[in-house]
């Protein structure tokens, strides 16, 4: 039975659902840490992710365009973003606190207007498997790599373009200053309030996305609580990966190759209690963050409320 | 500004600069009262107080960082408005604050430029950025890595980032915060040459300070803040150090000095061959070896992070080591519980004295009984008897001229020198057999320091055996009967006080021995 796992077909099929399986984590993982390196901990990415999959998921069941699905989830998770920095930066709300208060609204509303305005499981046609022209062709590898829908390219993309953004743009500095002595960015010129501002709705907007490609991309389908707590995961995702983008990349893949495995597993019959294999993962991240957490060092303001004095 | 060239501003035209009718409260203090303040292009004037005087607030007036109550600021004979940071800058303000604004975990380059526009747009344009630094470094002799991490550098260093931040942004006016507060003897004479010529370049300099020798050796002209008002200007040339010194505390003071000869005893403190770990992790101490006798100051001097606060840690069982001995009157102590030592007459004035020195959140008769509160007569069969804690507290605040409302005021809301009158009392109250007193004035005004110094030379009298660890060489030389100079977690040299001079314990705090002859590439 456990020979099952080691076939070519297998194999292939974990790590190509296992690619699949990272697009909500790399979207959720990199705006979270956008926020998290200008000194705010949004743990109200679950929430943010759940109200943009639903969102996402009924305008794509009305309009029957996945676009507009997908700007609706952007839009919802942007103004999420957009109270959480009120609350965080105007208000000085305690930042875990608060997260915590947007998870639960995310979640309660979510299940309200899915009650409200569908009621039923319904499903909708979502972002269909492009294969990339030539390299989707190449055996194996075009299996693996190539042959999936927009949103997991994108979130692939995403990557580089995070790192580049925060690295090499102004902007990027901004950030990183703002993260790591607010005074000093202060003393400059720089407006604290409005970066934290921005990249608290920009993650904002990718938890949105997040939330989408799940429920127009990946399952096609919205249920009550359907995120089962990624959102927290792309949270740990971002400590896990120290604060860098090809780091989360790499939790990421990581968490949900593992993912991929207990899921083949189950299918495959193989006799595990299935309990057990859905714990893998989780167990898997608790020990990863227990060993990599202490060398790693968080932007210094992270939490940190910032208040001009006189 | 032309496109494709890089973003620099040109030092700002500036001749004059005048503050009139300054004005400014904050909650229950007027901290600057009606201040009229000038500067001109090509001077030094010293801004002189004590803490809480209101020379910060005067300052970050200025810089747009508070706003007045009232009052107004004219530069070049016109008025202008200033109110944040950026406007100030554009008036060709720059400030050096007495806590760098610097982010440890950028580049100096990518400190210079933060919040100025890029002429690469919307990417940065370091290499820019960085040829220009070092051209301004070349010019003041600053000598600064532009690729450099900010945490890799000395505190000097560190400094002199700030000040080409603020001449990369075309400053003309440089308001310097206690700059010398974290610098050794020789980084002060350095920066005072960069002041000297920024100053014949025609920039105007305000130099904050409380040290009054350094205000006579720098300053054109001094100003003197006192209760947030200005109780006068004068030439520096016209003023001598004790008028300065009367103005800024409003009496007569007394430069204490421990002039008596010690009445030395036995040996009551000793580390042999004692090495540890700093928190990073890192050898903090490589094999010390330091006695203090009765009735003797030893006088610990060395820039901050060279192993004091290990010293301290390690002495008063707060950190293990790793290496050694240490002995308390004869009696091994090593490996013993903090409470142990105590218990062996060791009382310990930290340098954090907010953070490790007393509980914020607790009044002061709670704070003054923290260490002895589980034995008679503060607790009786596990309960705290309250009246005696009371009368204990009421005792010590008039024995130590605490200025408390009351004895249940919390910590936190007391003063900088009253907190360390709570401290001494607690630690002195019990009738220590030795002393250790890291950084006791650091941040207190004359007036407090000068208690704290009184406090100390009574217990030397009484012949207990004091560690004085301090960054101030004045203090040291004022109190210490021999003097010790740490440097990377060694001893470099114990000086008698008689022999000990300014200059070889400067040297000695940068690792070099008196006599050794140094080279300065500069003078090539």
């Amino acid at each position: 039975m456990i020979s099952d796992l080691l076939s070519a077909t297998v194999i292939i099929g974990i790590i190509s659902s296992g690619i699949r399986l990272t697009t909500p984590y790399l979207f959720a993982s990199i705006g979270e840490m956008f926020g998290q390196r200008s000194g705010v901990l949004n743990l109200g990415v679950e929430g943010q992710m759940l109200l943009g999959s639903f969102v996402a998921f009924y305008v794509t069941l009305k309009t029957s365009n996945l676009w507009l699905g997908l700007l609706a989830a952007m839009g919802v998770g942007a103004l999420m973003g957009l109270a959480m920095a009120f609350v965080t930066v105007n208000l000085h709300a305690t930042q875990g606190i608060s997260g915590i208060g947007f998870y639960l609204f995310g979640m309660g509303m979510s299940n309200l207007l899915f009650q409200k305005l569908v009621g039923t499981v319904e499903g909708v046609r979502g972002f269909q498997k492009i294969s990339v022209p030539l390299l989707g062709k190449i055996p194996v590898i075009g299996e693996i790599f190539f042959n999936h829908n927009a949103l997991v390219y994108l979130a692939f993309l995403l990557v580089p373009v995070a790192w580049f953004v925060l690295n090499k743009t102004t902007l990027g500095l901004k950030i990183r200053a703002v993260g790591e002595n607010p005074e000093a960015a202060d003393s400059l010129g720089v407006s604290v309030a409005g970066i934290r501002y921005l990249t608290v709705i920009m993650g904002g907007v990718f938890s949105g996305i997040a939330g989408a490609s799940l429920s127009v991309a990946l399952l096609n389908v919205f249920q009550q609580n359907m995120t089962a707590g990624q959102g927290f995961i792309a949270v740990a995702l971002v400590y896990f990966g120290s604060w860098k983008p090809f780091g989360i990349l790499g939790g990421a893949l990581l968490f949900s190759m593992v993912n991929a495995l207990q899921l083949w597993i189950q299918v495959l019959g193989i006799p595990i209690p299935a309990e057990l294999a859905v714990m893998m993962p989780y167990i898997l991240t608790l020990l990863v963050l227990t060993l990599s957490v202490s060398k790693g060092r968080g932007p210094s303001a992270l939490t940190k409320v910032f208040e001009r004095e006189g | 500004m032309q496109k494709n060239s890089p973003v620099i501003n040109e030092k700002v035209a500036f001749e004059t600069l005048e503050m009139r009718g300054i004005t400014k409260r904050f909650p229950g203090v007027l901290a600057n009262d009606n201040v009229n303040f000038d500067l001109r292009a090509g001077e030094v004037h010293a801004l002189l107080g004590e803490n809480g005087a209101g020379k910060s607030t005067l300052m970050k007036i200025l810089y747009g960082m508070y706003h007045p109550d009232a009052g107004e600021i004219l530069i070049n004979g016109k008025t202008v408005r200033i109110n944040s940071p950026t406007s100030a800058i554009q008036q060709g303000i720059g400030m050096i604050h007495q806590h760098f604004m610097l982010v440890p975990t950028l580049t100096v380059a990518e400190n210079v430029a933060l919040g100025l526009p890029s002429s690469r747009k919307p990417l940065t344009d370091l290499d820019r950025v960085s040829e220009r630094i070092i051209s301004l470094a070349d010019k003041y002799h600053l000598s600064i890595d532009p690729s450099a991490y900010i945490w890799q550098l000395s505190v000097g260093q560190q400094q002199r980032v700030e000040i080409i931040k603020a001449l990369y942004r075309g400053a003309a006016i440089l308001l310097l915060d206690e700059p010398t507060a974290v610098l050794t003897p020789q980084e002060v004479n350095e920066l005072f040459a960069i002041m000297r010529q920024m100053q014949s370049d025609g920039y105007g300099l305000v130099f904050i300070s409380h040290k009054l020798h350094e205000v006579i050796s720098i300053s054109e002209r001094v100003t003197v803040l006192r209760d947030g008002r200005n109780v006068g200007t004068r030439l520096t040339c016209d003023v001598t150090q004790n008028t300065l010194a009367k103005w800024m505390v409003g009496r007569e003071i007394e430069f204490i000095k421990s002039t008596d000869k010690p009445q030395v005893g036995e040996v009551r403190l000793a580390l042999e061959d004692v090495s540890c770990r700093s928190d990073r992790g890192v050898e903090g101490l490589r094999g010390v070896n330091l006695t203090v006798h009765s009735g003797e100051i030893v006088g610990l001097a060395g820039v901050s992070g060279n192993g004091q606060l290990e010293l301290a840690e390690a002495l008063t069982g707060l950190r293990p080591i790793t290496k050694g001995r240490i002995l308390i009157e004869g009696e091994d102590v090593t490996g013993k519980k903090p409470a142990e030592i105590t218990e062996k007459g060791l009382s310990y004035i930290p340098e954090e004295r907010m953070k490790d020195g007393m509980i914020r959140d607790f009044s002061i008769s709670e704070n003054l009984v923290l260490r002895e509160h589980h034995k008679m007569p503060f607790s009786k069969h596990g309960f705290l008897q309250m009246s005696y804690i009371n009368d204990h507290a009421d005792r010590l605040i008039e024995q130590y001229r605490v200025k408390t409302p009351s004895r249940k005021t919390l910590a936190k809301s007391l003063s900088g020198g009253n907190i360390q009158k709570v401290l001494l009392a607690r630690e002195l109250s019990r009738e220590p057999r030795a002393i250790v007193a890291a950084q006791p004035t650091r941040g207190l005004d004359i007036g407090a320091s000068e208690y704290v110094h009184e406090q100390l030379l009574m217990e030397r009298k009484k012949g207990t055996a004091i560690l004085l660890i301090s960054e101030d060489l004045d203090e040291i030389l004022a109190l210490a009967d021999r003097i010790a100079v740490i440097y990377e977690g060694k001893i470099m040299d114990i000086l008698p006080r008689e022999t000990a001079t300014k200059e070889d314990i400067g040297l000695l705090m940068a690792g070099v021995h008196p006599g050794e002859t140094i080279r300065n590439e500069k003078c090539d």
